[in-house]
């Protein structure tokens, strides 16, 4: 009860600090700045404080064991979490490179996530345990893999900002690259918006409005020229976004980020995401799936996008470390390995198992 | 000179970066499509799974040609197993090829550095202190000291005066330790496949295994009678490997391994399930847990007993045994029905009976007859009671009751609802179990490969913690006296990770050098 009021100022101090943010790098005024910080601190401060709440309510409400209660088992409390390892990353940025005009891109992802679970009406009830999920390794292997997953989601960030403010002309393959899967994501999303208006999804879980409805208003609707409709506005879409790309340079300029540092931000990231990603998502996952089923590794399409993901990180560390790769070449290779994340969280669950769903119910 | 050259070139090979890149991504790409095809499921769902990307009149044709390319099971496919072998080769070749560099810059002690070279150093600072030599040198070594380095000390070639140190050299390591750690995986997981095994047995309450099942795709009929016919003649021999085999005239090993071809693997013990139990949160349908009773015999004898549950299994010379499926046996008239009976005296008593038996409720001359048995039973929009699942979500069962007056009426006891059972003279006829009608399936796994699997984990955690969070930290300081009775100071370092905080620290060195007394 407490939890959800917390979280609600958090969303709020996430989506104020956004406008600070953005009035600080249109400004230049110190003192906005600083407000901006301490909003962004104050809304993290309230969204430990939820965290917590909603851990020893659902201790009390379990009654398994405090390790055993952490509120990460479902997408709503992952969703959180993964939004506060966010906030967490980005302070620690501001602070050790004093550099604040990256806040204004953060800060927008975080309110929009939470209000987007609050708006969705996603499933916030506090769940019992199924058996398998009733063990001490919940705790660490949750915890890690999104620690990482929110190293690597900066890691992206600054790795698309990288190309999108150092590709000069529209005709180069970073160019095409960065606005495609920027265009991607843009036209996913609102083709998602438009599902969610005509089936009305508020309310429905997440899971089952994925797997029964998802682009079944646009790419995957019955009628042939609505498929053929959406396909053409959502390639100009992508168009527009090619064209006018300059736009968002412009905006991202005015952050006042030098390429280096974000070069070196996205760096950092992954050589922190990665150790943690091996050992919290890959090793006690293996660890903790050979203690409930006997098996430490399967090939199950979790543990497979998993590895992917981990191929994907150790590629881009060899290119840099090894081949020396630097710039549009291996900022490419970042955001392709976020991709491969956002994959591993929420496609396997949502699109992969429902694409093996839709199998059956034919 | 031609041979060495081909050796050398296979060499190169194998020790590139970019075989290793385009190792990753060969893996990483068939590993996609192998999430999406489901492993090992019946072709007619993989063509459904198939026709969404290349339309129905595609899909039959696209399935035969992935098929034989063997993307149906590509994870045991033999090229896949090729690829993971070349990673594994380009690891170890890489390792040998680049070792010797680094364990030189490992081993090799630090030596004062030669003048000129100073600014050719990444991080770099300099400082004119006053004070004699003396004064200067001990004040080098007090800073030096509290940045945390322990440094050694000497004239230099050209009139100077130097100090150098390093720090955690061995991190360089750490590289080599996370790229054996995967061989160790590796390894480990050969053991595992060579040695030992992965199976399932179902056992019904109050039934005894001494063998575990593999699939094993049995094609003819006579297939399946001889695999029946062990099974038989297993039981006859209560188990007993050595007599079997003599029996047959084969020996013991050519026993396992004909049982092996057939799915059978035979346990040199017996485990026998004594009881299965779910668990709900509060009346929901919602598992809290699976559990199982299990008890392991040698011989006769009973050694070891636990109850399992999904991430607690069962460990019994070397074999693990984890809680992976349940369900209702096909015929329940077996079941027996197990009740608590609280008389309004207080007096509480147990009952047993199977379908169509009679017992006596205590403190009174009434009988009651079991005439029906539900798993899941719940009242339907007319209130009358219906199955809604074939497993033991919810058990019941039908009671008719004689009172003593002679008047039979019947009435649904369910096990989570106990108000169900209280009779009118305020005796309370509790459901305990209506055992002996659920199987629990056990997945058995013998794997004595997973210890060095976990060796591998470990070290592969150690080796890329020192890899990405520990740095060879290098640096030196040189004095030299100037014209006027000044020092000239010279630093410069180098570090293998985290150049920002090391630049700091030298800073802060620098900072304390040049720092008055006062």
């Amino acid at each position: 009860m407490q939890s959800s009021v917390f979280f609600g100022l958090s969303t709020v101090a996430y989506i104020l600090a956004m406008i600070a943010y953005i009035t600080y790098i249109a400004f230049k005024n110190r003192g906005i700045g600083v407000a901006a910080t301490g909003i962004t601190i104050a809304g993290f401060a309230s969204q430990t404080t939820a965290i917590l709440l909603r851990w020893s309510e659902f201790y009390r409400f379990s009654g398994m064991g405090l390790i055993r209660s952490i509120p990460l088992t479902n997408l709503y409390e992952s969703l959180v979490f993964f939004v506060w390892c966010l906030i967490l990353g980005y302070l620690i940025i501001e602070f050790k490179y004093k550099n604040r005009s990256f806040g204004a891109f953060v800060t927008p992802v975080a309110g929009l996530a939470l209000a987007f679970i609050d708006l969705s009406g996603m499933s916030k009830d506090i769940q019992p345990l199924v058996p398998a999920l009733q063990s001490n390794w919940l705790l660490v292997h949750v915890m890690m893999s999104f620690i990482a997953y929110a190293a690597f989601a900066l890691s992206f960030s600054t790795g698309l900002m990288y190309l999108i403010a150092t590709t000069e002309k529209r005709k180069e393959a970073s160019y095409f690259f960065w606005s495609i899967t920027f265009g991607i994501f843009a036209v996913v999303l609102v083709s998602m918006g438009i599902d969610w208006f005509i089936y009305k999804g508020a309310g429905m879980k997440p899971e089952a409005f994925i797997r029964s409805y998802l682009f079944k208003s646009t790419f995957m609707s019955g009628s042939g020229a609505v498929q053929a409709v959406s396909y053409i506005l959502g390639a100009l879409l992508i168009f527009v976004i090619w064209r006018y790309g300059y736009v968002l340079k412009r905006v991202i300029e005015g952050f006042k980020l030098s390429p280096e540092m974000l070069e070196e931000i996205t760096y950092k990231s992954i050589a922190i995401g990665f150790p943690i990603f091996t050992l919290g998502g890959l090793i006690f996952g293996a660890i903790w799936a050979d203690q409930a089923w006997g098996v430490y590794w399967s090939w199950d399409p979790k543990e497979t996008w998993s590895l992917i993901t981990w191929f994907v990180y150790a590629f881009y560390l060899h290119a840099r470390l090894l081949r020396g790769w630097r710039g549009h070449k291996i900022s490419v290779v970042a955001v392709m390995g976020f991709v491969a994340v956002i994959f591993t969280y929420l496609g396997v669950n949502l699109l992969l198992s429902g694409l093996h769903a839709y199998g059956s119910m034919e | 000179m031609e041979q060495k050259g081909v050796s050398d070139r296979i060499w190169s090979f194998f020790s590139s970066v970019k075989l290793a890149i385009v190792v990753f991504s060969l893996i990483a790409l068939t590993s996609i499509i192998g999430t999406i095809i489901e492993q090992q499921a019946p072709p007619e769902r993989n063509i459904t799974i198939i026709a969404k990307f290349v339309g129905q009149g595609l899909a039959p044709g696209a399935y035969t040609v992935l098929e034989k390319l063997g993307f149906m099971d590509m994870y045991r496919s033999s090229w896949f197993l090729a690829l993971l072998m070349f990673f594994a080769l380009n690891i170890l070749v890489c390792s040998i090829d680049r070792f010797p560099a680094i364990w030189r810059q490992v081993t090799t002690p630090l030596k004062p550095l030669p003048k000129d070279t100073f600014n050719s150093f990444g991080i770099t600072s300099e400082a004119v202190i006053k004070g004699g030599q003396e004064g200067a040198k001990e004040r080098a070594r007090k800073a030096l000291k509290s940045i945390g380095f322990n440094a050694k000390e000497g004239a230099d070639e050209s009139g100077g005066y130097q100090f150098f140190a390093q720090k955690t050299p061995w991190s360089r390591f750490g590289i080599y330790i996370s790229h054996f750690s995967i061989l160790i995986i590796l390894i480990g997981a050969v053991i595992g496949i060579f040695f030992g095994f992965k199976a399932f047995v179902k056992i019904p309450e109050g039934s005894a295994y001494s063998v575990v099942f593999q699939n094993r795709p049995l094609k003819s009929e006579a297939d399946f009678a001889e695999r029946g016919r062990l099974l038989d003649m297993l039981e006859t021999a209560r188990g007993d490997l050595d007599y079997l085999a003599r029996s047959l005239g084969i020996s013991t090993a050519e026993l396992k391994s004909r049982l092996k071809r057939y799915g059978i693997i035979p346990l040199d013990f017996t485990l026998k399930c004594d009881d299965f139990d779910m668990e709900f949160y509060g009346r929901s349908d919602m598992p809290k847990a699976y559990k199982s009773l299990l008890t392991v015999f040698e011989g006769e004898k009973p050694v070891k007993s636990k109850w399992i549950e999904v991430n607690s299994p069962l460990k019994y010379k070397g074999v693990t045994f984890y809680q992976s499926s349940f369900g209702l046996l096909d015929d329940v008239s077996s079941g027996e029905a197990i009740f608590n009976i609280k008389t309004p005296s207080g007096a509480s008593e147990t009952k047993r009976a199977r379908l169509g038996e009679s017992f006596t409720i205590p403190g009174s001359n009434a009988t009651a007859t079991l005439v029906d048995f539900s798993p899941a039973l719940r009242a339907d929009e007319m209130g009358r009671p219906v199955t809604y699942a074939d497993v033991m979500n919810n058990p019941a069962v039908g009671l008719q009751i004689k009172s003593t007056g002679g008047e039979v009426s019947g009435r649904w006891i369910l096990k989570r609802e106990p108000e169900s059972g209280f009779l009118q003279d305020g005796t309370l006829i509790q459901l305990v179990d209506f055992w002996g009608v659920q199987y629990t399936g056990l997945q058995a796994r013998k794997d004595p490969g997973v210890w060095v699997v976990y060796l591998g984990c470990l070290t592969l955690a150690i080796g890329l913690f020192v890899a990405f969070f520990m740095s060879h930290k290098k640096l030196w300081v040189r004095l030299q006296p100037e014209k006027g009775g000044n020092i000239k100071v010279q630093v410069a370092g180098s570090a293998s990770k985290n150049k920002l905080s090391f630049e700091r620290q030298i800073e802060k060195l620098t900072a304390l050098l040049k720092e008055e007394k006062k």
